[in-house]
């Protein structure tokens, strides 16, 4: 005890800055981002100069343990870069990435064992196994013993209620059936961080329930565990996660829980309005009217749909002047609790539909 | 155990052997649940040997060139397993995204092409083994084995070496896109003429044989039938004990360059983003 005592003060003294400013911070952080980026070199027809894509440009995230954490972004927002960094895939082309603590690129060999990975729509493993054994040997990869790989398998398949499937050739699954195997692979081999790119892909509406409750209860069950997801449906990130990065054009341009989030757009009135084709009409030309902060436009068969942002409910007065008088029709009016996707219009100026397809356009 | 007790995984040595068992399971478990390779992997080959037994037999050579043809027959579903299934399954492993998993897994990737590399030696054994069952019972082929010993140890070394190249060119093929058919297409033919698969590489120029003992099965085939046939040492290319010596040389490096280029390779592909197959 005697001993013990001024040993103790003096190595706290020695360590303190060091433990408060760099080691211990990171092993708190599950990850751990700073001025991250990657550009690609295109490579294009023959002679032409290479050009450059910025996919990612300083992104800094600290993601805590037992977080679940979402990036919710639109097609090439960078989403799925980001985390080919973070599982070791991919090399950074500036900054710095810690994942359970150890940088990505100077020591992927220990953040290896503590991750995992799953990505919508992937096709791994081999046909002609069962589900039982293409998991099986997954979890060889990861050393696991071969009688508890098994035990887990039943009790995962179990929970997804694919039991009866555990025999089924992969081969002979249906997309769902499929994506719920492939989700099981990745809580299989009970990693610290679990990366989840886009999980839901392609699912319908009872098989995404399906994937987003097991997510819920695991997170429930493994206080410790990490989980970061990737998605572009917003109800999804707002249901599911503690906290959401939204990343758009390789940058990150909020980072917060869902409620403080939309918290930002509490004291804006938020409509959705059907209407009567717009006849030419800009959706700016109505942001341009006072008390209007947003306006998003989306042509729905026959119709269009706006979303408004409106700073005061006065403002309504104004915008349903304008339609009017362009003799456009209201066909529905329906005040709403701001959502995620308010967020995104409030941030980037349009929506995550018009964001990908302006996307789609240029990059194609 | 519940589900939420913190798994317990093995690492070193466990690991790796965890892993070359996990990925040969597949192609084993594959030779047993999907038949249909008996027709494609013994009928054919079988096929062509006919054809060259009868071109044989029709301009009166010797009966051991008959033994040669069985054994090269045989021998031809290893190197179509090294283009195949090791070489430029790397590819597909892309294709899927099983790379990127293996990649991401905390084995080495020298563990899952070692247990490629396993799985097909054995498939490709049992198939071997039934094309020279079948061949000599077809064609009447009598063996005269000198030394069992020295013929299994030459067998082995070739295998080593043989898988041993074919890891090495696996890790060409990480960076590889669609073109990687055509390059194991190529591979095929030449191979087969160069490393003499239908007739003792003694009759090909000294330069050309030796330039293509670089592949295993050049030299490893030839000192095969040396110890196999009687009057097989005649037509043999070098010494069996040169051949036994080279074959152990190209063991060593096709290992070490393996795993060299491997890394090599791996920090490649990481650095240019090659790992997975680019979307557009
Ligand atoms: N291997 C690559 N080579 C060149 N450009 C790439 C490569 N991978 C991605 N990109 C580009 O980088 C940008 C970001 O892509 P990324 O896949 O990270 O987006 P994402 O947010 O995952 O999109 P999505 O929702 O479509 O999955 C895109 O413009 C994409 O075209
Ligand atoms: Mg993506």
């Amino acid at each position: 005890m005697l001993d013990a005592y001024p040993t103790i003060t003096l190595l706290s003294l020695l360590t303190y800055p060091a433990l408060h400013l760099g080691k211990k911070d990171y092993m708190d952080l599950a990850i751990h981002t700073e001025k991250l980026a990657r550009v690609y070199k295109l490579r294009g027809s023959k002679k032409e100069e290479a050009k450059e894509l910025v996919a990612l440009r300083d992104i800094n995230l600290d993601v805590r343990r037992g977080e679940l954490f979402g990036l919710l972004g639109p097609n090439g927002a960078g989403k799925t870069t980001l985390i080919k960094i973070l599982t070791t895939l991919l090399a950074p082309s500036s900054g710095v990435a810690r994942v359970a603590g150890y940088d990505v690129a100077a020591e992927p060999e220990k953040v290896r064992p503590r991750i995992n990975m799953v990505s919508g729509g992937e096709s791994s493993g081999y046909g002609l196994l069962t589900v039982r054994e293409n998991l099986w040997m997954f979890a060889q990869f990861y050393g696991i013993p071969s009688k508890l790989a098994n035990e887990r398998i039943k009790q995962l398949l179990e929970i997804v209620r694919m039991s009866d499937r555990m025999n089924t050739k992969s081969s002979d699954l249906s997309t769902g059936l499929r994506q719920k195997m492939n989700i099981v692979r990745g809580f299989l081999t009970d990693p610290e961080v679990l990366f989840l790119d886009e999980p839901t892909l392609g699912l319908d509406v009872e098989a995404s329930m399906d994937v987003r409750n097991f997510v819920r209860g695991w997170m429930e069950g493994n206080r410790d565990r990490t989980l970061l997801l990737t998605t572009h449906y917003m109800v999804e990130a707002d249901e599911l996660c503690d906290r959401v990065a939204i990343i758009n054009g390789g940058q990150v341009l909020a980072c917060d829980t869902p409620a403080n989030l939309k918290r930002q757009l509490q004291r804006d009135v938020i409509y959705r309005m059907e209407v009567s084709p717009l006849n030419g009409l800009q959706p700016e030309a109505l942001e341009a009217l006072g008390g209007v902060r947003k306006v998003s436009h989306e042509p729905k068969d026959g119709a269009a749909v706006l979303e408004l942002i409106l700073a005061e409910d006065d403002a309504l007065g104004s915008v349903v002047n304008t339609l009017t008088g362009k003799d456009i029709h209201i066909l529905n009016l329906q005040k709403r609790e701001p959502s995620l996707e308010d967020v995104f219009v409030n941030l980037v100026g349009h929506s995550m539909k018009e964001a990908e397809s302006g996307a789609d356009g240029s990059s194609s | 155990m519940a589900l939420t007790d913190r798994v317990p995984k093995n690492s070193g040595w466990r690991l790796f052997l965890q892993t070359v068992v996990g990925r040969a399971y597949p192609r084993i478990i594959g030779l047993l649940r999907e038949l249909s390779w008996f027709f494609f992997e013994v009928f054919l080959p079988v096929l062509s040997v006919a054809a060259y037994v009868f071109i044989y037999r029709a301009i009166g050579a010797p009966d051991v060139y008959i033994g040669f043809v069985v054994m090269g027959g045989a021998m031809t579903a290893f190197w179509l397993n090294i283009l195949w299934s090791m070489s430029s399954q790397m590819y597909w492993e892309k294709q899927t995204g099983n790379l990127a998993l293996y990649i991401m897994a905390p084995n080495s990737l020298m563990a899952i092409l070692l247990g490629m590399a396993f799985g097909g030696l054995f498939s490709t054994g049992l198939r071997a083994l039934v094309i020279t069952l079948v061949g000599t019972l077809l064609f009447d082929v009598s063996f005269e084995v000198s030394n069992y010993l020295l013929l299994f140890a030459v067998f082995m070394l070739t295998m080593v070496a043989l898988y041993g190249l074919g890891m090495m060119t696996a890790s060409l093929f990480l960076l590889l896109n669609r073109e990687a058919w055509h390059y194991a297409n190529l591979a095929q033919e030449p191979v087969y003429l160069a490393s003499g698969f239908y007739f003792p590489i003694k009759s090909l120029d000294f330069w050309i044989a030796a330039g293509a003992s670089f592949i295993p099965l050049t030299l490893g085939m030839d000192a095969m039938r040396q110890l196999s046939f009687s009057g097989g040492t005649e037509l043999g290319f070098l010494p069996v004990q040169t051949e036994l010596a080279i074959l152990a040389g190209l063991c060593v490096v096709f290992l070490i360059g393996a795993r060299w280029l491997l890394g090599y390779m791996e920090r490649l592909a990481v650095r240019e983003g090659r790992l997975t197959e680019s979307r557009r």
